[in-house]
């Protein structure tokens, strides 16, 4: 059966069996390889994506039940702040849990850009990183939340100057 | 030459080997270690472009190939900088040595009159026309590697030292990266049906029924006891393998209790008994002290379960593995499958971090026995989350019981150390199996106990002896003749546990002896660079006014160094115990003398710490019945963010003193500076790991 959905602002169709787990599809249809397999058991958050803007696991989660809806993954990140702030914290070590641990952080960002710890560590919750590199990820999302509001601010002053 | 060679020139005298200048203006780089998440690479790339002055982005890095990169055995135990980073020192300062000296000959003039920029060879500052690329040649390569050449004086340096970003984070980050991730043309997905254990049988197995759950084509390879699902849909296999075990039924499986997964058991089994250090006296007079400590069986518990490509063609079988050693991968791989080394090739490609031996070279060897029976295909197998957590090679349990005896004054004039443990190290290279080749037509015997001996560095004795200023001190070794389950390297063998016992069995003593916990440790260590480690913690964490506790808020520390020969760290913490105990802060000092990359160093000594609090407040690894029964995230759980402290680190700079390696050497005092806090917050002491609730409240009850 057709499944369409919009992956990363672009509209797909995927013909695969409607319980085959999204994780999969993304994966191995789409060929988008950054979300990753960590449990299959909604434990880890390596699978992590956005789903109509809330972080959600993808790996048990079937294919039909996101049908006609918004999926972003961390390939969609490519020139959002968190990518550069997690290279300039160098935050990481293995670097396994980190396109989950980013899906969840710009979940965060998209409604709050001034998160404290807190905000940042209750969003990260469902991510589990083996490496210890936990206090690198949360610089780096300090960063980057700081580099979004500088970017609003600038456009607020754009906006100004023009009205 | 004063110094013996390192292992990696001796083994790979040739200098191609290592280094290729390209005719793009960029220099290959080949190295037999690999990157764990440790940042390695970077860092012996630092190292090359200080010796041949050439800008680091012009060098690409091979590591972990039996065709293309040298032989340097494992990568384990911090070695990487100390052995490979000298090495590639050596041969980088060797091979500029060679070219600069044949220009002066070439110039007339000195070599000393020759400057490196970015490559370009300047004489009196001006532009000689030459540089490395146009004029390196073969004589150049020919001789084998001396390693006589003097490298640059620290004073110099320009790259070695800074916080060079690493470059495999970007793929990382979006997208690719991982030995996950490779797409080989004509790949077929598998997963396999284990072997509930060693000479276990497969007796009956229902295939339609495992069909009808899959819901889709697949084939099934079957070799004895070895089953395989392969086909073009993974979501299929993975299905197939999720029916598959209820759907078999086996023989001769081996049987646990829970008894076996306390590190107790141990004292009731036969074992090959080691002894180290100082003899025993005859008799020695003094007040005698014991105390004993544990930790139990703990799991690797990667992010990622474990996976491996293979395939075979023409004759010559190629693999994929996220393995420590490739070149002990290929040659383990050869012998099970009766090939020639030569018609097998290893290359490494990135694993998530797991700090030891996992299931990687156990999932590669899956690939090759199903490529070989599949030719011509490329096999991918991934492990499921439950075969990771119920076949990785685990950590041992490990009990460590110290008994010292005291001067009147309080002072040990006798440290004795028993260890009670299973194989700390059953690489194949130390005699163990591969998972997958037990379930063969011939499969090995059972793997005989063996551990690393304290020379090179140990393995259940590991820090066991003390650095303290004691007479007379030695380890009594009881390595268990078998273990309950697989074990296997886990970051820093036994110096976990041993630091462990030892640290908090310290404060045991200065409260004996009415002392402060650091004074006491000062008082009985001579060496500067730990004194100076315990003193910087001391005074950050505020240790002076710590109080005397018993308000469920406790400060601790710990220090060692760790190998007794590698990187010094101290460490503090401060923690808050309600029911469970909550690092809030933690302080560290480390002393790794030259530091390569101190952006990298701090990582490691940061997430060390991390995965310390983890081991030593919550993880434990299951057993009964077949087996392993902690096979998820729920029943093995780790550190979370909301349980991350605070976390403050000094890196001591030393840039004359000789690399230590350092990417296990807050692990044990970690756990110790936590086991004295427990007992500050509290005023009692927990000494079995991990101090979960249930032992804090029996703790408690107990007083
Ligand atoms: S893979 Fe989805 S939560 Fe672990
Ligand atoms: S960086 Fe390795 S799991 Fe997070």
């Amino acid at each position: 059966m057709s499944i369409e959905l919009t992956v990363n602002g672009r509209a797909v169709s995927v013909s695969v069996a409607a319980d085959t787990p999204l994780l999969d599809v993304l994966r191995n249809h789409l060929d988008l390889k950054g979300s990753r397999y960590g449990c299959g058991l909604e434990q880890c958050g390596s699978c992590m994506v956005v789903i109509d803007g809330k972080a959600d696991y993808s790996c048990v989660r079937e294919i039909s039940a996101v049908a006609g809806k918004r999926i972003e993954t961390v390939e969609s990140l490519a020139s959002h702040p968190l990518h550069q702030a997690f290279l300039d914290e160098q935050a990481g070590q293995c670097g396994y849990c980190l396109s989950g641990i980013l899906m969840s952080a710009k979940a965060l960002l998209d409604r709050n850009n001034s998160p404290t710890r807190a905000d940042m560590v209750t969003a990260l919750d469902s991510n589990l990183c083996r490496c210890g590199a936990h206090p690198r990820i949360i610089r780096a999302i300090e960063r980057a939340a700081a580099a979004l509001r500088e970017g609003a601010r600038a456009n607020d002053l754009r906006e100004g100057a023009r009205s | 030459m004063s110094e013996t060679l390192p292992l990696s020139i001796l083994n790979n005298r040739r200098m191609e080997k290592w280094v290729r200048f390209q005719p793009d203006r960029t220099v290959k780089l080949a190295v037999g270690k690999v990157e764990i998440g440790q940042a390695v690479l970077i860092a012996l790339t630092q190292i090359a472009a200080e010796e041949l002055d050439i800008a680091i982005d012009r060098f690409a890095v091979i590591s972990g190939d039996t065709a293309d990169a040298p032989d340097e055995g494992s990568t384990s135990s911090s070695q990487s900088i100390e052995m490979s980073g000298r090495s590639v020192r050596l041969i980088t300062a060797e091979l500029r040595a060679r070219i600069v000296d044949r220009l002066a000959r070439r110039l007339n003039c000195s070599p000393s009159d020759i400057d490196v920029l970015d490559g370009a060879f300047l004489l009196d500052d001006e532009p000689t026309g030459h540089d490395y690329w146009n004029f390196a040649g073969d004589e150049d390569f020919a001789a084998d590697i001396a390693g006589t050449a003097k490298p640059k004086d620290p004073a110099d340096y320009k790259i070695v030292g800074k916080p060079v970003p690493r470059r495999d984070l970007a793929a990382k980050i979006s997208g690719a990266g991982f030995i996950h991730d490779i797409v080989r043309p004509d790949m077929l997905h598998a997963r396999i049906l284990r072997q509930p254990s060693r000479e276990a049988v497969l007796t009956a197995f229902d295939e339609a029924a495992v069909r009808r759950a899959a819901r889709g084509d697949f084939r099934i390879v079957r070799v004895a006891n070895f089953v395989a699902f392969v086909g073009d849909d993974e979501t299929v296999v993975q299905r197939a393998a999720v029916a598959a075990p209820a759907h078999a039924k086996w023989d001769k499986v081996r049987k646990l209790t829970p008894a076996h997964q306390e590190a107790a058991w141990y004292l009731t089994q036969p074992s090959d008994d080691r002894f180290v250090g100082d003899s025993v006296p005859d008799a020695i007079a003094g007040e005698v002290v014991s105390e004993t400590y544990s930790r139990p069986f703990v799991a690797h518990a990667a992010m990622a379960p474990s996976c491996g490509l293979a395939e075979y063609r023409d004759g010559r079988l190629q693999v994929w593995s996220h393995t420590q050693g490739v070149y002990p991968l290929r040659n383990s791989l050869a012998d099970i499958l009766g090939l020639t080394r030569e018609q097998v090739t290893v290359r490494h490609a990135h694993g998530a971090g797991c700090y030891g031996h996992n299931g990687a070279d156990d999932a590669a060897v899956d690939a090759s026995v199903i490529a070989m029976q599949i030719p011509d295909r490329c096999i991918r197998v991934q492990w499921r989350r439950e075969e990771e957590f119920g076949y990785e090679p685990v950590g041992t349990a490990h009990m460590t019981r110290i008994k010292a005896v005291l001067d009147a004054a309080g002072k040990p004039i006798d440290w004795t150390c028993e260890v009670w443990a299973g194989s700390h190290v059953q690489r194949p290279v130390y005699g163990g199996n591969m998972l997958t080749h037990e379930a063969l037509p011939s499969p090995p015997p059972a793997p005989k106990p063996n551990d690393p001996p304290e020379a090179a560095g140990g393995g259940g004795t590991r820090n066991g002896i003390p650095l303290y200023d004691f007479p007379a001190k030695r380890i009594i070794h009881h390595l268990a003749m078998t273990t309950p389950v697989r074990t296997s390297s886990l970051r820093g063998l036994g110096a976990l546990p041993n630091v462990f016992a030892l640290e908090c069995f310290v404060d045991e003593l200065a409260e004996k002896a009415g002392m402060d916990p650091v004074t006491w440790r000062l008082a009985h260590l001579s060496d500067p660079r730990a004194r100076r480690l315990i003193e910087s913690v001391a005074e950050r964490s505020g240790w002076a006014s710590r109080g005397t506790g018993g308000n469920g808020k406790g400060l601790g520390i710990a220090w060692s160094r760790y190998k007794n020969k590698a990187a010094y760290a101290a460490v503090a913490v401060e923690i808050e115990v309600d029911r469970e105990v909550h690092v809030r802060r933690a302080w560290i000092a480390a002393d790794a003398g030259l530091v390569i990359n101190p952006d990298g160093a701090t990582n490691q000594l940061e997430g060390g710490l991390v995965h310390a609090i983890s081991m030593t407040l919550k993880e434990q690894v299951k057993l009964d019945g077949a087996g392993i029964t902690s096979l998820d995230w729920d029943s093995y759980p780790i550190l979370r963010f909301s349980e991350i402290p605070e976390i403050s680190t000094e890196l001591v700079h030393a840039p004359n003193e000789p690399t230590l390696g350092m990417g296990e050497c807050t692990f044990g005092p970690t756990a110790a500076a936590i086991g004295n806090a427990v007992k500050h917050a509290l005023g009692v002491r927990i000494r079995d790991m991990p101090l979960t609730r249930e032992r804090i409240a029996a703790a408690i009850l107990r007083g």
